[in-house]
Order: structure tokens, then C-alpha cells, then sequence
């Protein structure tokens, strides 16, 4: 164990530094310097292919069936009856997939996307629509 | 002066149920004689949190990424016993491919489970340097289970009557490597684990499970696979593609040549399943025919299905702590079925802490009590509340309702 252990130091550390190598004084500065493009930001690791993230749809392929609604296991997909379409609430969604399985005509399908933290719960981001 | 008397007695101290030392809420009650510990209580229920009743109002679908919720680490076997058991209710054939399937996700989630494990035991004895390097093995793991089901913890690959994803060609060589990873590695898991003097010093002799009372209490899995009772729900009954794949009980005698039913016993045994694990997803990978994935790929179809079957059935499987079984009940008009009832392995497991804490040292507490590998919130199934009482079902009760049912039946 001991020599696996000093080897270790010696070793480049696991830990991905995502965002930064260090941790920002104020993350909201730090974001708004990447924006400008003033500071470069430390790539996340690479999803791999198949990966379940923000749901995507393709709203002028659905045909309003409601398959998915049935399915859903955290009834986190509304109907909107005036124009039979659907509103997705990714705040409730656990990224199974199961609408993308069922859906009749794939107008949906899972992106690569997975930073979707945010303190409001229905902000622009976390709705499909 | 006269001479003073002391006489000597017992003392009790509570542990939990919150405390920094268990993972999980749990309540004991000890009673010591200065160190040593003379009896245990131990007290459940304190993280139900009425999965069974959620289910009341979801279709058999929907219920698998429920049941996928019942524990993070076994968040393949829950929903996998109870599509066992919806199966067995609706007569559904699995496709070949399919059980084959079934078993590379259930071994991939045992090796994830097992080295979790060691890494835990290994810090409940101030091993924290080993704590890491499991994690590290099990980081490799974690990324295989991403790259074929999509997700790290809750895979979502069960189907009822196969399962979500295929393996195809171009995956096999990712596979292959990470099996090739975890072999190289396993070695070192072995020497650090097993030939590691503090190791031994604090797991040989502790805690000791004998045969007997492993039977008598109904322990499951590698628990008392290490006291030396030959079950296992893979060999025993040959569901998926265990029937045809090279199984065989795991007891720590195929090491060390000697029952001992102590920590160190579990400790070999669980590292003997990572191995018996990883030789069966390569078995699988050779002999995986071509077909069809899901019994019904149609899943509005399949959902039809499901809501006319009227009957009830039963699904057992191995899960990395023990045989975990699901029971369901559909009756053929609701889409939600009838009852779902869930028994998780730590239930069983909950009980051999008694004999095996009698006689030890409050600091070998937190060892024991992790080497069954518990998962209360799995465990945590019915609580009788009704305004605020706390209604106890004890076996005379259970026999005077089993004696007036027999009395309505003769009616």
C-alpha cells in the first residue's frame, strides 16, 4: 500500500478541475469574464456517446398523441390542449428516456447537455417546450 | 472506616438514530459491562418513506424508474426483480439475448457494489488510504455502466421483457479494457485487503456468524455465504442466463480452506464474487447469441397488456447484498397493479447483528455492523402508524388473525 501511495503523488491528480483550476472568488464575475472571452474555461469530461441529458423536441414533428404523458414516471411532461403540444418540466425529469422510447414519430430525443442547475425551478432553461 | 461496596452493573447507551458513525438512520440500544458488549437492540423504521404506496397511483412502466429509486447502489436489481415479477405474472418470454443482457448489468453492479464495499470496511477501520484507491477501481466501473446504459447510478436499461440497450460490436473492445483494468487491479485490491496486518489485526476473529445462526435467521448473501451456508439465489434457482453460464457458491473455503464466519470471511468472500463477477460478463461476451432485445418492442402494446392480466406473481434476484424479492399483484382492470410489496436483503441482515455484536467492543461496532453491507432506506418498507400510535405486529397477534381467517374461511 505505502508504495502505491506515494506513487500516487506523483501521478496526475483524477479530479477534473471544471470550471476552473481554482475555485473563483465570485462565480458570477468568472462567468461573466468567460462570456467576454477574457478567461478560458477547463473543459468538463467528454459524455459518451449515448448519454441521457437535457431532453430535446422537435416541436412541428409532434402529433400531440400524449403517449409520452402515460409514461413519464415523474409526470414531469404537460399537455397544452389549445395547441395540442407539450411542455417538458426538466426540473421534475430523471433523464430516463422513456418518452424518447415511445414516442410514435421521434420528435424527441437526449442531447449531451447536462449543466442544468439553476436556483429557479421554472427559469427558461428548465423548460422544453 | 468502614470498608466501601461497590457492586458492579450494566450501563445502556443509545447509538442513532442519527449519528455521525452509521450512514443511515438506525436506532441501537446497547447494554455494556465496561467495554464489552452484553446486548443489543436494534430499532428500524426511521427512513420509510412510502415507495410502495407511490406506486398506488403509476403503471407497471412507471413503476420500474420507482423502484430504480429505492436504493442508489442496487439501482439495477430492484427494477429488475420487479419486471421478474411482472413477467411472471403476464407470461412473458424474455428473449435470449436479452438474459444474457440482464446478467453483464447485474455483474457490473455487483462488482460496483462489492468495491464500494471494501472501500467503506476499509474506512471503518481508519483505512482511508484504501478508501480511495477502491474508488478509484470503482471509477472505471462506474464509467462502463455510463457508457452502456447512458447513465452512472440510475441505469434505466430494464425493460418488462428485455432491456433498453444492446451491446453492439464497437462497444466490446471499451469493455474488454475496463475488464482488463479491474483483473490488474484486483490483485492489488486482494494483497491490500487480505495480506494487510491491521487489516487482519481488526477482521479476523470479529464479529463471528456462525453457521447455525445464519440459517436460523434467515441471513442472505454474501453474509452468509461467509458462514459458510451454500445460497445463492443465481445457483439455486437458474433464472436469466445463470443456467447456462460456469457458477458456483462463493465461501471463504475456496481460499483459505476454513469456515470462520468473522469480518475478514466476508472480506474474502465479496472479493472472490468481484472475480466470479468479472469471469461471468467475459462468459457472457463469448457466448451472447443475436436476436431480439425486448420480448415487446411496442411499449403502448405492452402497456394494453399489462392492464387486462389478472394475477400475481413473485421475482427473486440475486442482488450484490442478497436475494432481494418483489411481490405484485395485477388484477386486470386498473393500470396501477393491485399491491407491490418489496423485501430488500438488509431486512434478513438486520437481525445476525445480534450474535454477531454480543461479546465485542464498542469501537468494533461500526465495523460489524458494515461488513453485512446495510441499506437501511432499502429496508425501511412499513411503518403501522394510525394518529400518532405506533401499532407493533407480534406473533400472537399474527396468530389470532391467522386463526379468525381460517374461521371466516370454514363459514
Amino acid at each position: 500500500m505505502l508504495p502505491r501511495a506515494f506513487a500516487q503523488m506523483f501521478k496526475k491528480p483524477w479530479t477534473n478541475k471544471f470550471p476552473a483550476k481554482y475555485t473563483p472568488s465570485n462565480t458570477t464575475r468568472f462567468l461573466e469574464k468567460v462570456q467576454a472571452g477574457k478567461v478560458k474555461i477547463n473543459p468538463p469530461v467528454e459524455t459518451p456517446p449515448g448519454f441521457r441529458g437535457k431532453i430535446q423536441y422537435d416541436k412541428e414533428k409532434c402529433i400531440g398523441c400524449q403517449l409520452c404523458l402515460k409514461v413519464c414516471p415523474s409526470e414531469a411532461i404537460e399537455f397544452k390542449p389549445e395547441d395540442k403540444k407539450i411542455k417538458i418540466y426538466l426540473a421534475r425529469c430523471t433523464f430516463c428516456s422513456q418518452c424518447n422510447d415511445i414516442c410514435p414519430v421521434n420528435c424527441l430525443s437526449m442531447s449531451n447537455e447536462f449543466l442544468l442547475a439553476d436556483s429557479n425551478l421554472y427559469s427558461k432553461d428548465l423548460i422544453v417546450e | 472506616m468502614s470498608k466501601a461496596t461497590t457492586t458492579k452493573t450494566t450501563y445502556q447507551i443509545p447509538i442513532g438514530p442519527i449519528h455521525p458513525a452509521l450512514k443511515e438512520p438506525v436506532f441501537f440500544e446497547f447494554e455494556l459491562d465496561g467495554e464489552k458488549i452484553i446486548d443489543v437492540n436494534v430499532k428500524l423504521g426511521h427512513v420509510h418513506r412510502g415507495i410502495e404506496w407511490a406506486s398506488r397511483n403509476r403503471n407497471p412502466i412507471q413503476i420500474l424508474y420507482l423502484a430504480e429509486r429505492i436504493c442508489g447502489i442496487c439501482s439495477y436489481c430492484h427494477p429488475i426483480a420487479f419486471s421478474l415479477a411482472v413477467e411472471s405474472v403476464a407470461d412473458i418470454q424474455v428473449p435470449e439475448r436479452a438474459e444474457y443482457l440482464r446478467v453483464i448489468h447485474g455483474e457490473l453492479e455487483r462488482i460496483c457494489s462489492h468495491i464500494l464495499w471494501a472501500g467503506v470496511a476499509a474506512h471503518e477501520i481508519g483505512f482511508d488510504t484504501v478508501l480511495y484507491l477502491t474508488w478509484q477501481i470503482r471509477e472505471r466501473t462506474l464509467d462502463l455502466t455510463e457508457y452502456l446504459t447512458g447513465n452512472r447510478v440510475t441505469k434505466g436499461i430494464t425493460m418488462i421483457g428485455g432491456v433498453r440497450r444492446d451491446i453492439t460490436q464497437d462497444m466490446l473492445p471499451k469493455i474488454h479494457e475496463t475488464l482488463k483494468y479491474l483483473k490488474d487491479n484486483f490483485e492489488k485490491l486482494r494483497h491490500i485487503l487480505l495480506d494487510d496486518k491491521t487489516v487482519k489485526m481488526r477482521t479476523k476473529g470479529c464479529g463471528i456468524l456462525t453457521k447455525e445462526d445464519a440459517l436460523k435467521l434467515c441471513a442472505v448473501g454474501p453474509l452468509t455465504r461467509s458462514s459458510g451456508v451454500k445460497k445463492d439465489v443465481r445457483v439455486d434457482s437458474s433464472y436469466f442466463a445463470y443456467g447456462d453460464l460456469d457458477i458456483n457458491y462463493t465461501t471463504p473455503d475456496i481460499l483459505t480452506g476454513e469456515v470462520n464466519g468473522d469480518v475478514y470471511d466476508r472480506i474474502i468472500v465479496r472479493l472472490l464474487e468481484i472475480k466470479q463477477s468479472i469471469d461471468l460478463i467475459e462468459q457472457c461476451l463469448d457466448k451472447m447469441p443475436a436476436g431480439p432485445i425486448v420480448a415487446e418492442p411496442k411499449i403502448p402494446k405492452l402497456l394494453a397488456q399489462l392492464k387486462k392480466v389478472n394475477g400475481e406473481g413473485v421475482g427473486r434476484h440475486e442482488a450484490p447484498r442478497g436475494e432481494v424479492i418483489h411481490y405484485v399483484k395485477l388484477d386486470g382492470v386498473n393500470d396501477a397493479p393491485y399491491t407491490w410489496k418489496v423485501r430488500a436483503p438488509t431486512y434478513n441482515n438486520i437481525l445476525p447483528w445480534i450474535p454477531m455484536l454480543k461479546g465485542e467492543q464498542i469501537a468494533d461496532i461500526p465495523i460489524v455492523a458494515a461488513s453485512t453491507d446495510p441499506c437501511m432506506s432499502c429496508t425501511n418498507r412499513v411503518a403501522i402508524v394510525k394518529d400518532g400510535n405506533k401499532f407493533e405486529m407480534n406473533k400472537e397477534e399474527l396468530h389470532r388473525l391467522s386463526v379468525e381467517k381460517t374461521r371466516g374461511l370454514m363459514l
